[in-house]
């Protein structure tokens, strides 16, 4: 039997087997993104429920664990109410523009030494791009509705996706001088050799910098003036409902998990073991330690998406000209002159610059 | 080109940071407010027409739902202007239960206000952190008067009762574990004084608790400071009062200007601001919390010596005890006569206010002898407040319209009566 797959798989040709391939890549990692959107609410509510001393969902299933479940099956049997004085089609096509980049930017993102959907030399590129078009969603779903709630709304995100891109490429700018590359896993091997080497070490101002403009950029608390609960109500996705409503969640979910793992790959290290080169380890029951694999990626979101909730339970809620202040008069000077400072380090040749040539 | 005009924004009546069923109209140029029209009544429920028609005593309940977060303070302003009209002589143990209840009450209202202040502007755990301690003081309401919320606790001439000597537990059952049971109940072994003891002894770290997350917060700060500046002068001519005028910096409060029960003889700090923004009327409330619970810890140790009856002993006018009742047939007239035609008011007016945790809260009563009031008049401090709601704004953003309602401590029952 198996012997007759092996065969057949042969038979194949070349192009079909790597189609193949990739379209089975594609679906795990679309499906493991999706279950840990799931599960990163569930975790959310706990998180938060633990910080405001009450206990969080705990009815479905053991501990509560069946309530994504239950709330993914609440939505699908939702009506999707579409406002008579909507633009209908804008209206539906807008939560899957939100949706689509951000899952089609885990394309470039290597889970583990080897494992990478799309392994091309403009990663950073691919992903900086991907980002961006994912507020084109936001913004038509704004206009779309055709409500002002939700105009408003649109537009304070577009305003605040435009100012935190900026310093938010200007960040990346820094990884790319000290790491020499535009491809990802590139970056995270450049990083090899112990903490020490993680780009967080060398880049500590652009780390906090890209953390706190990856936040913004996914309209998470203390920067959620476009959803603004007690101001503009829900903001664009104000008369979404059902699967709608879903989707555009899922999208804000789905970019958390994209941002925490962008920031632990550009400036944790990605997949690397923080305990590599502590060589007293080898021979010890816990040499598997040093070694690098996916669950050190996965712990290191674990840890962001353990912040982004942190933050949301713990700040009020910025004004809109604050946040652009904040953008535009401190995270790009700050990036701009450390980028500088950068320089200074490549030109003299130290840290992570001392093996760069010309 | 067209010449850029400004739009209009239909602000509630359902928001969530409407604080029930305010609707403001605001004109708008981008995000910046020019004008902004409070549009009241959606909350109506005609209180003081309500009232002249029944027996006064039977009007008292209304008066809970009047300000539904500080329910005995509107109770006391109402029991006080028929005590003046009657000229009845409340027992000191009466007064001083007053003054605990209204300071207890003083606690709800301003962590009800922190917590909703702080969720407006997005802090959304203080609402939480202000509910579990308003749980405690919910459930001392509940032992004096069987009720969480509208009490009807305060009489005419005295209190219902004299506070229990026991506290209700809590009781074991499939979703509370033995342990926690008894962690719960750790504090209700006594009676309700020593419950109430408990919770000053640990409030003030409650406190320091929501400082520590709002006060020095750089978020916070540039959300409230310099938001909605009032002047002195201005506050008292828009007809401020309480925190709203005290944040100002206008020393006033009636519990020291007009002291009414037993506030002379207890000792305790009116706090006031500097600059007249919200950050100031924060302070200010988050102050009054500690103040408040100084006072009530000084009528605990009073209550404690010197027991005593709770009500006047005139069955003209309060209802006698059910025992006697049972063996008395003059008792039982005067149950008869009270429970069903009430008692008559001598002709007059009256008008008694009270330092309630939102401003001064007055009741106009006017009596033409019989056993109703001829005519009812509140005066809510929320609604003078409100009406100052578009000069506040005026120029912030929408943002800000939010902060200047939490900051304004708008309940709309008492706006809208």
């Amino acid at each position: 039997m198996m012997d007759f797959f092996l065969a057949s798989w042969e038979s194949l040709p070349p192009n079909v087997q790597y189609l193949t391939t990739v379209m089975f890549k594609i679906v795990i990692v679309t499906i493991g993104v999706i279950l840990t959107v799931a599960f990163s609410t569930y975790f959310e509510r706990k998180v938060i429920g633990g910080m405001q001393s009450r206990v969080g969902p705990n009815r479905v299933g053991p501990l509560g664990l069946g309530q994504p479940f239950a709330d993914v099956i609440k939505l699908l049997i939702k009506e999707i109410v579409v406002p008579s004085a909507s633009n209908r089609f804008l209206f539906i096509i807008a939560p899957i523009l939100t949706l689509v980049p951000a899952l089609a930017a885990w394309a470039v993102i290597p889970l583990n030494d080897s494992f990478v959907i799309a392994d091309i030399n403009a990663g950073l590129l691919y992903v900086l791009a991907l980002t961006s078009v994912g507020v084109y969603g936001v913004i038509l779903a704004g206009w779309a509705t055709n409500s002002k709630y939700a105009f408003l709304g649109a537009m304070r995100s577009a305003a605040q996706i435009v100012a935190y891109e900026i310093a938010m490429g200007f960040a990346l700018v820094g990884v790319l001088m000290a790491s020499g590359s535009l491809n990802i896993g590139e970056i995270v091997r450049a990083q090899e050799g112990g903490v020490a080497n993680w780009f967080i070490v060398w880049l500590f101002p652009l780390f906090l910098v890209y953390w706190i403009s990856g936040v913004a950029e996914t309209n998470r608390a203390p920067f959620d003036v476009a959803e603004g609960e007690s101001e503009i109500v829900a903001g664009f996705h104000v008369e979404y409902s059902g699967v709608a409503f879903a989707l555009f969640f899922l999208a804000e979910y789905a970019n958390m998990v994209l941002i925490s793992a962008l920031t632990a790959i550009f400036f944790l290290g990605g997949w690397a073991s923080p305990f590599e080169g502590w060589t007293f380890l080898a021979g010890t029951p816990l040499e598997f330690l040093m070694a690098g694999s996916f669950f050190w990626l996965a712990a290191k979101i674990c840890l962001f998406m353990y912040t982004f909730f942190w933050m949301r339970a713990t700040f009020p809620r910025y004004r809109y000209d604050q946040i652009m202040r904040l953008g535009w008069k401190v995270f790009i000077p700050v990036t701009i002159v450390w980028i500088a400072v950068e320089a200074v380090f490549a030109w003299l040749k130290i840290g992570p610059w001392s093996g760069l040539g010309g | 080109m067209p010449e850029i005009q400004s739009y209009t924004l239909n602000f509630g009546p359902q928001h969530p940071a409407a604080h029930g069923v305010l609707r403001l109209v605001l004109e708008m140029e981008g995000e910046v407010i020019q004008r902004a029209d409070p549009h009241i009544g959606l909350l109506h429920r005609a209180t003081e027409k309500l009232a002249e028609s029944k027996p006064f005593n039977q009007s008292i309940g209304y008066m809970d739902r009047l300000d539904y977060v500080s329910m005995m303070a509107n109770e006391h302003g109402y029991v006080l202007a028929i005590e003046k009209l009657l000229g009845v002589e409340v027992p000191i143990r009466a007064q001083y239960i007053r003054v605990m209840f209204d300071e207890i009450t003083r606690i709800l209202n301003h962590l009800m206000w922190l917590g909703a202040h702080g969720l407006d502007i997005g802090a959304m755990t203080m609402f939480l952190y202000c509910f579990r301690e308003r749980e405690d003081l919910m459930d001392c309401y509940e032992a004096v008067s069987g009720t969480r919320m509208h009490a009807t606790y305060y009489r005419p001439g005295g209190v219902y009762r004299d506070l229990p000597e026991t506290m209700p537990k809590y009781q074991e059952s499939k979703f509370r574990s033995k342990k926690e049971i008894d962690r719960l109940n750790a504090s209700r072994e006594g009676s309700l004084l020593d419950f109430i003891e408990a919770f000053t002894d640990k409030f003030p770290a409650c406190v320091d608790e929501y400082e520590t997350l709002l006060t020095d917060n750089r978020i916070w700060k540039q959300r409230t400071v310099n938001i909605a500046v009032v002047s002195p002068e201005r506050a008292l001519q828009l007809g401020f009062s309480g925190p709203m005028l005290r944040g100002s910096g206008i020393e006033w409060d009636l519990r020291k200007k007009q002291p009414y029960e037993v506030y002379d003889r207890v000792d305790f700090d009116i706090p006031v601001g500097v600059n007249g923004d919200c950050y100031d009327r924060y302070l200010v409330r988050v102050e009054e919390l500690r103040q408040s619970n100084r006072i009530i810890r000084q009528c605990i140790e009073w209550l404690r010596e010197n027991p005593g009856p709770v009500i006047a002993d005139d069955h003209k006018i309060v209802p006698p005890d059910r025992v006697e009742m049972k063996d008395d047939m003059e008792s039982l007239i005067h149950h008869f006569k009270l429970f069903t035609e009430g008692y008559s008011v001598p002709a007059g007016e009256a008008y008694a206010a009270v330092e309630h945790p939102k401003g001064e809260f007055g009741v106009y009563i006017v009596s033409d002898g019989a056993n109703k009031p001829y005519r009812v008049k509140v005066r809510a401090p929320g609604f003078a407040h409100l009406s100052a709601m578009s000069e506040m704004v005026e120029g912030h953003m929408l943002a800000d319209v939010v902060a200047v309602i939490g900051t304004q401590d708008i309940v709309f029952g008492e706006v809208d009566r």
